[in-house]
C-alpha cells in the first residue's frame, strides 16, 4: 500500500482525518479527488497551514500536513512551536525530501536540523522510518497517539524487514545479533538504512561483529537500546543524514551522559555544514556516506580507539573481537 | 439601526467597568493598559449583541468563536468574562500570580479563551482552520478574529487572508482595532498603514469602516456586515489608544503601564469625570 493509499484507508473510516498540504503534493496526488472536501491545499503557505491545522484540530479533527521539510520546520518552525506545541493538538507534520534527499536543491531546500529543532519542542514527537513499509507501520500509531509528530519522509523501498512491532520509543534490530556482545552497534534512522546495512554486511566479511538499529522514532528515544550499545559493543556508531549538532549522535551523547556511560562513539554524519548539492549518488561519494566509505571509517575508528576497561573482560571472555 | 436607549445604557455601563478591571490590573506588575482600553468598547458591544457566547454555551459546538490575535489585550477580555458571569471576578486579582492562569498574555485554560496568543499574526490562521471545520460540518457559526493595526506589519496575516479569500471562508470576521499605535510608536509614522480597506478588498475581502467607540455605528455595521457575505469580512474599527482616560489617551509611551496604587485611584476617579491625573510612574519601554 502507498502512503497515499493509506491516508486515503484511514480517512474513510476516521471522519476526523484531514489532509493539508502547501502546495506540495508529490506523495499524494491523487487524494484531492477521493478526500474531497478533507483535503486543502492553502498554497504556498506554510504558517497559515499549520495555524489553520492547529484551528481545525481545536474542532477535533486529526489533521496530516504536508510540505518540503526544509519549508515546513524553519518558515513555519515558531506556528509549530506555539500554536502545535503549546497545545498539544493532534496535527501530524509530514517533510518531504528531508535530508540528503533533497540531493540537488542546494542548501535552502537541505533540512539537516530536522530533527534537532523539531524535538527541541515540548509534546512534538520525531519519527524518522527508514522507508516505506516502516511508515507504513507507524503512521496508524502516530495517529493514535494524540500527540503532534513530525515526520521524516520517506517513500525508499525497504531493504530489511520489520518484523518488530511497531511501538513509540521502542527500535528495532534490522541486522546481527540481537543481544549478546559485538564489535560495533551502528545506530540510524531514516535513508541511511540501506547503505548502512550494506556496510554491516561488508563488515562481517571482515570478521566484525555488527548490529544494526533502526531507531524509527527520535523522539520519545529508546534509551535502553543506546544504553545498551554503549554497554555490549566497543564502538557505537551513529549514521544520519544530519548535521552533527542536535541529531542522533547529540541524543545517543545525552542519553550516556544522563546514564553516566563512556562509551567510543563515532559520529557518521553530515557535520557542521551544508552538504554539496548534486544527484543523490554523489551526494554520498561526496560525504562518505556510502556503504564502502562507512565501512572504511568504522574500519579506522576501531583500529584508534582504545578498548575502555568495561569491555576487555568480555572480550576476554567471549573473544568475538578481530582487532 | 440604532440600539434601544437601554440597550446602550447596559453597554455603557458595561464597558465602564470593563475599563476599571483593566486599570485595576494596571499596578503590581502592570499591563498593556493602552492597547486594552481601545478595544473594551468593540469586546463588550460584540459578546453582548453578536456573539452567542456565555458561560453556558462555551464550549457548545455551534458556539461564535472570538480570537484574540492581538493578545495582549487580554485584561479587556477578562475584565468583560468577570462582568458576563464567565469567571470569577475575584480571580483578576490573581493577575501576575503564579497560582493562577491570568497573565499578560491569553491563556485558554480560563473559561471563554478560545487559544492562546501572544505572538502576533497567528490566530488569522487559526481562525481559518475553526471555520474551515465548521463549513465542512455545514454550521452556521462565525469566527472572529481581533487584531491589532500594528500586527498588520505580520506577513503572516497577509498570506493568511489570500488563503482565507481563495477558500472564501464567508463564516469569518476580522475586527481590526485600528488605534493608530503599535508599541511605542504612531504606525502611520513608522510603518503606514492606510488605506486597509483598500488592501483587505484587494486581497478579495469585504471590507466595512466603523468608529469603534460608538455602539450604534457598530450595531449598523455588523448587522450589514453578517448578512450574506460570500467572501471573508473585514471590520475596520478606529478606536482610540487608552480610551476613557485623557491623561494616557494616545500616548506612545502609555502602551505597557505599571501604576502605584494611587494613580491606579486616580485614573478610576478620570475615568468617572475626574480631573486628569498627574502620573509619575515610569514609563516603560517592554518592546
Amino acid at each position: 500500500m502507498t502512503y497515499e493509499e493509506q491516508l486515503a484507508e484511514i480517512a474513510m473510516r476516521d471522519e476526523r482525518l484531514i489532509v493539508m498540504t502547501a502546495e506540495n503534493r508529490a506523495a499524494i496526488r491523487n487524494l484531492p479527488t477521493i478526500l474531497g472536501d478533507r483535503f486543502i491545499d492553502v498554497g504556498i503557505a506554510e504558517q497559515t497551514m499549520i495555524g489553520a491545522a492547529a484551528g481545525l484540530a481545536l474542532r477535533g479533527r486529526v489533521v496530516i500536513v504536508h510540505a518540503l521539510a526544509a519549508f515546513l520546520t524553519m518558515r513555519a518552525f515558531e506556528f509549530i512551536r506555539t500554536d502545535v506545541g503549546i497545545a498539544d493538538l493532534p496535527v501530524i507534520m509530514v517533510g518531504g525530501v528531508p535530508g540528503i534527499l533533497s540531493d540537488g536543491n542546494g542548501p535552502t531546500h537541505q533540512a539537516i536540523e530536522d530533527v534537532s529543532i523539531m524535538r527541541g519542542i515540548p509534546n512534538v514527537q520525531v519519527f524518522c522510518p527508514a522507508d516505506a513499509t516502516d511508515l507504513e507501520l507507524g503512521l496508524p500509531h502516530i495517529i493514535a497517539s494524540g500527540h503532534p509528530c513530525y515526520i521524516r519522509f520517506t517513500n525508499d523501498v525497504a531493504t530489511v524487514a520489520h518484523n518488530t512491532e511497531f511501538r513509540i520509543g521502542i527500535s528495532e534490530v534490522v541486522h546481527g545479533p540481537a543481544q549478546g556482545l559485538r564489535d560495533v552497534t551502528i545506530l540510524t534512522y531514516g535513508t541511511m538504512m540501506r547503505h548502512v546495512i550494506e556496510a554491516a554486511s561488508m563488515l562481517e566479511t571482515e570478521g566484525i561483529c555488527v548490529q544494526v538499529s533502526n531507531m524509527r522514532t527520535l523522539k520519545p528515544i529508546d534509551v535502553q537500546r543506546i544504553v545498551d550499545a554503549a554497554q555490549s559493543s566497543d564502538l557505537v556508531v551513529t549514521i544520519e543524514d544530519h548535521f552533527r549538532t542536535g541529531g542522533l549522535y547529540s541524543i545517543v551523547a545525552e542519553t550516556l551522559l544522563d546514564h553516566a556511560i563512556t562509551a567510543h562513539v563515532l559520529p557518521i554524519g553530515l557535520g557542521d555544514r551544508w552538504f554539496r548539492p548534486a544527484r543523490l549518488s554523489e551526494v554520498l561519494i561526496h560525504h562518505e556516506l556510502t556503504s564502502l566509505a562507512i565501512t572504511k571509517r568504522i574500519l579506522v575508528a576501531l583500529d584508534e580507539y582504545p578498548l575502555l576497561p568495561q569491555h576487555e573482560l568480555s572480550i576476554a571472555t567471549h573473544g568475538s573481537t578481530q582487532h | 439601526m440604532d440600539l434601544k436607549p437601554l440597550d446602550r445604557q447596559i453597554l455603557s455601563a458595561r464597558s465602564l467597568r470593563v475599563r476599571e478591571h483593566i486599570l485595576n490590573m494596571s499596578t503590581d506588575g502592570g499591563c498593556f493598559t493602552g492597547a486594552s482600553l481601545s478595544c473594551t468598547d468593540l469586546l463588550v458591544f460584540l459578546y453582548e449583541h453578536v456573539l452567542n457566547i456565555r458561560p453556558d454555551t462555551v464550549m457548545d459546538v455551534n458556539r461564535d468563536y472570538l480570537l484574540l490575535s492581538k493578545g495582549h489585550d487580554v485584561p479587556a477580555l477578562y475584565g468583560l468574562f468577570a462582568e458576563i458571569g464567565m469567571i470569577d471576578p475575584q480571580r483578576l486579582r490573581n493577575h501576575l500570580s503564579s497560582t493562577d492562569s491570568i497573565y499578560w498574555h491569553p491563556n485558554r485554560s480560563v473559561p471563554g479563551v478560545e487559544f492562546h496568543s501572544g505572538s502576533l499574526g497567528h490566530l488569522l490562521a487559526v481562525g481559518i482552520g475553526i471555520a474551515l471545520d465548521i463549513k465542512l460540518r455545514g454550521g452556521t457559526n462565525r469566527v472572529f478574529v481581533i487584531l491589532g493595526d500594528g500586527e498588520l506589519n505580520e506577513g503572516s496575516v497577509w498570506e493568511a487572508c489570500l488563503t482565507a479569500a481563495a477558500k472564501k471562508i464567508d463564516n469569518l470576521i476580522v475586527v481590526i482595532d485600528r488605534n493608530h499605535f503599535q508599541a511605542n510608536a504612531r504606525t502611520e509614522e513608522l510603518i503606514p498603514l492606510d488605506p486597509i480597506d483598500a488592501k483587505f478588498k484587494a486581497f478579495g475581502w469585504n471590507a466595512f469602516n466603523v468608529d469603534g467607540h460608538d455602539m450604534d455605528a457598530l450595531n449598523e455595521v455588523f448587522s450589514t456586515a453578517l448578512t450574506g457575505a460570500t467572501t471573508p469580512t473585514v471590520v475596520i474599527a478606529s478606536t482610540i489608544r487608552g480610551s476613557g482616560v485623557p491623561s494616557i489617551q494616545e500616548r506612545a509611551d502609555r502602551w505597557f503601564c505599571n501604576f502605584t496604587h494611587e494613580e491606579v485611584a486616580s485614573l478610576i476617579e478620570e475615568l468617572h469625570g475626574a480631573e486628569q491625573t498627574t502620573l509619575t510612574s515610569e514609563t516603560l519601554v517592554v518592546r
